[in-house]
């Protein structure tokens, strides 16, 4: 297992002198980086300019006045607590729901030869790589009839309801983290739960007991990344949930996009405070984020 | 009660190498949940759509009433979305330069930016993190920055050039206009993929990877390049992938019309339109079914060759 990193590189950096391709590809970064900004700077610059001053000066000049006002206007006019709280309702049990089944999975297929190891496995992988359009028709349908208790679900149904949104985000992602944890798994030495088989630990505690706990590096890379995805999920959420209230924040900002008239600097702000969430995530656990992630089989 | 034999059962019904470790009863039913339920939500949720989606795509139902009252049409629905359904073939030409774009453009550009950044370089983390940027965004997210970029009174691109194109509005150039944005994403992702699968390779590779200058394009392509293969393969189904499924920039620009039109479009706007045309969007989801399904096979193929080898 390597937990060599992207984000986190031990090799010492070697003073030398910069070579002339050294200074070519610095400048190149340097560009590169602020061509990749730019976009994400310009959503942040409008988002802090009245409407005013921009309607009168036009959006690429200089700004007479800076202020919060955008921010203000579209965490009451688009609700964004709310719809903050939805989204976590909705990614944060996902997530606990998706590395419990996942490993759960590799545990299976790494601890133990059964003859269906390998179709287990092509089983969930390729549920994660089939384009969500091409479920979505059934499931859909398949929502509208299933009826849920109410304490469960307001609707009355798995349609518009959390619950719905909740097991589509499982059903969908649990592939790609057995595909990865179950990586992670087989390179933990068999002697491990072998040891604790022969002093009568059951499969349940050998799992929880000595397997989990040695995942937590993957676990810790996974869990950024499926924040990242549900959170952002844009799909399931329009097409699942009818009742505006109820959607998480990322498919609620289209209520911000007038059907005549687009205010650019409210929606900038909206979208500064959308993405805030997932940015701190990600800069928050940059280091495990790769060093979990064992994509395809690693030499050891 | 099973449990308290458990202990000399297994200790000497487990030989070297064979694998007929003994279960007790316990242990049975422990296995079969943790395979099970997960077996029962993604065969529920994901497996049965899929069937389903073939089914539904011969028949003619509008979604009202019982599925029972689904009638069996065969392949009408595949005649008409050839032949008659505007948006059709459009919607097949955007996916495939979406995938061309992404193919030849965005992912070698995101390796070629995780191959410099492997480097012993200053700031290389500085770096990552502006490039792996876009892709914490969400593709809503972008789907706005799209438009603020590109308005043709409010925009950028405009505001600076002094133009005023409708680069969002003109379907000969609209496309393009997105595809910008989508490879700017793109390409963080696949760098950071690519990082990934640079570190996790031998030492004295990366050590052939960091040369500078001449030979440097020799030596990544005869050393580094056909050592990265596990990792080369995650990139091309993640790049297939990623273009099958582009939906949600396009759907907030215009929701898919004049110039925009994508196949995962066609497919939602049959099902929660105007029309409930069940058969019809599961005629076009079948088609990408179909399209999908080959660097899936190529995927799993490969992750079972190679953990043979493991």
């Amino acid at each position: 297992m390597t937990t060599l990193t992207a984000a986190e590189d031990t090799r010492p950096v070697r003073k030398r002198p910069l070579s002339p391709s050294r200074i070519v590809l610095h400048a190149f970064l340097i560009i590169t980086a602020l061509l990749w900004l730019a976009p994400v700077a310009w959503a942040v610059f409008t988002s802090f300019r009245p409407y005013a001053d921009t309607a009168k000066n036009g959006y690429v000049s200089f700004p007479h006045s800076l202020s919060l006002v955008n921010y203000r206007t579209a965490w009451s006019q688009a609700d964004i607590p709310l719809h903050f709280w939805n989204s976590m309702i909705i990614t944060l049990p996902a997530i606990v729901l998706i590395l419990l089944f996942a490993a759960s999975v590799a545990y299976v297929v790494s601890r133990f030869s059964f003859w269906f190891n390998v179709p287990l496995l092509i089983f969930f992988m390729a549920a994660n790589l089939l384009p969500q359009q091409v479920i979505i028709t059934p499931v859909y349908e398949m929502y509208l009839r299933i009826h849920l208790p109410t304490w469960l679900s307001e609707s009355g149904l798995a349609y518009d309801s959390f619950i719905g949104l909740i097991a589509i985000n499982v059903a969908f992602q649990t592939g790609f983290c057995t595909f990865v944890l179950s990586n992670y798994m087989k390179t933990l030495p068999k002697s491990l739960t072998e040891a604790a088989r022969v002093d009568g630990a059951s499969v349940t505690r050998q799992f929880f007991g000595i397997i989990m706990p040695l995942c937590k590096p993957a676990f810790a890379a996974l869990a950024v990344l499926e924040f990242t995805w549900i959170y952002n999920d844009f799909f399931w959420a329009v097409v699942l949930m009818s009742s505006g209230d109820k959607r998480p924040i990322t498919s609620s900002l289209t209520s911000l996009s007038g059907q005549y008239f687009t205010d650019n600097n409210l929606i900038a702000a909206a979208s500064v405070l959308v993405a805030l969430p997932t940015i701190m995530v990600f800069a928050l656990l940059q280091r495990q984020f790769i060093s979990g992630l064992t994509l395809g089989a690693t030499k050891e | 009660m099973a449990t308290h034999v458990a202990p000399s059962v297994e200790a000497d019904g487990t030989p070297r190498k064979g694998r007929a470790v003994r279960l007790s009863g316990r242990d049975r039913i422990a296995l079969a949940l943790m395979v099970g339920l997960p077996l029962i939500v993604v065969g529920g949720l994901i497996w049965f759509p899929t069937f389903a989606s073939i089914a539904l795509s011969f028949t003619s139902w509008d979604g009202i009433g019982g599925i029972t009252t689904a009638k069996w049409i065969g392949t009408e629905n595949y005649q008409q979305v050839a032949t008659i359904y505007p948006g059709f073939w459009p919607a097949v030409r955007h996916n495939l330069i979406w995938l061309g774009y992404l193919t030849l453009v965005a992912t070698p550009f995101g390796l070629f930016l995780a191959y410099q950044l492997d480097k012993e370089i200053r700031g290389s983390r500085f770096y990552q993190s502006v490039f792996f940027l876009p892709v914490v965004l969400s593709f809503a997210i972008i789907g706005f920055i799209v438009q603020l970029v590109y308005s043709p009174t409010q925009g950028l691109v405009n505001g600076i050039f002094g133009s005023n194109t409708d680069w969002l509005g003109d379907p000969s150039i609209n496309l393009w206009a997105v595809l910008v944005l989508v490879g700017w994403r793109h390409a963080g992702y696949i760098m950071i993929l690519y990082l990934a699968g640079l570190k996790a390779i031998d030492p004295a590779l990366r050590e052939a990877a960091a040369i500078d200058g001449a030979g440097e394009w020799h030596s990544f392509r005869t050393v580094v390049f056909p050592a990265l293969r596990p990792i080369n393969i995650v990139i091309v189904v993640v790049t297939v992938i990623e273009a099958l499924r582009a939906f949600d920039i396009v759907y907030l620009v215009n929701k898919g019309r004049n110039g925009l039109e994508l196949l995962s479009i066609l497919v939602t706007n049959n099902i929660i339109g105007e029309a409930s045309r069940i058969g019809y969007g599961s005629a076009i989801a079948v088609i990408l079914i179909a399209v999908s399904i080959i660097p899936i096979i190529v995927f799993v193929w490969n992750s079972f060759q190679e953990s043979e080898q493991a």
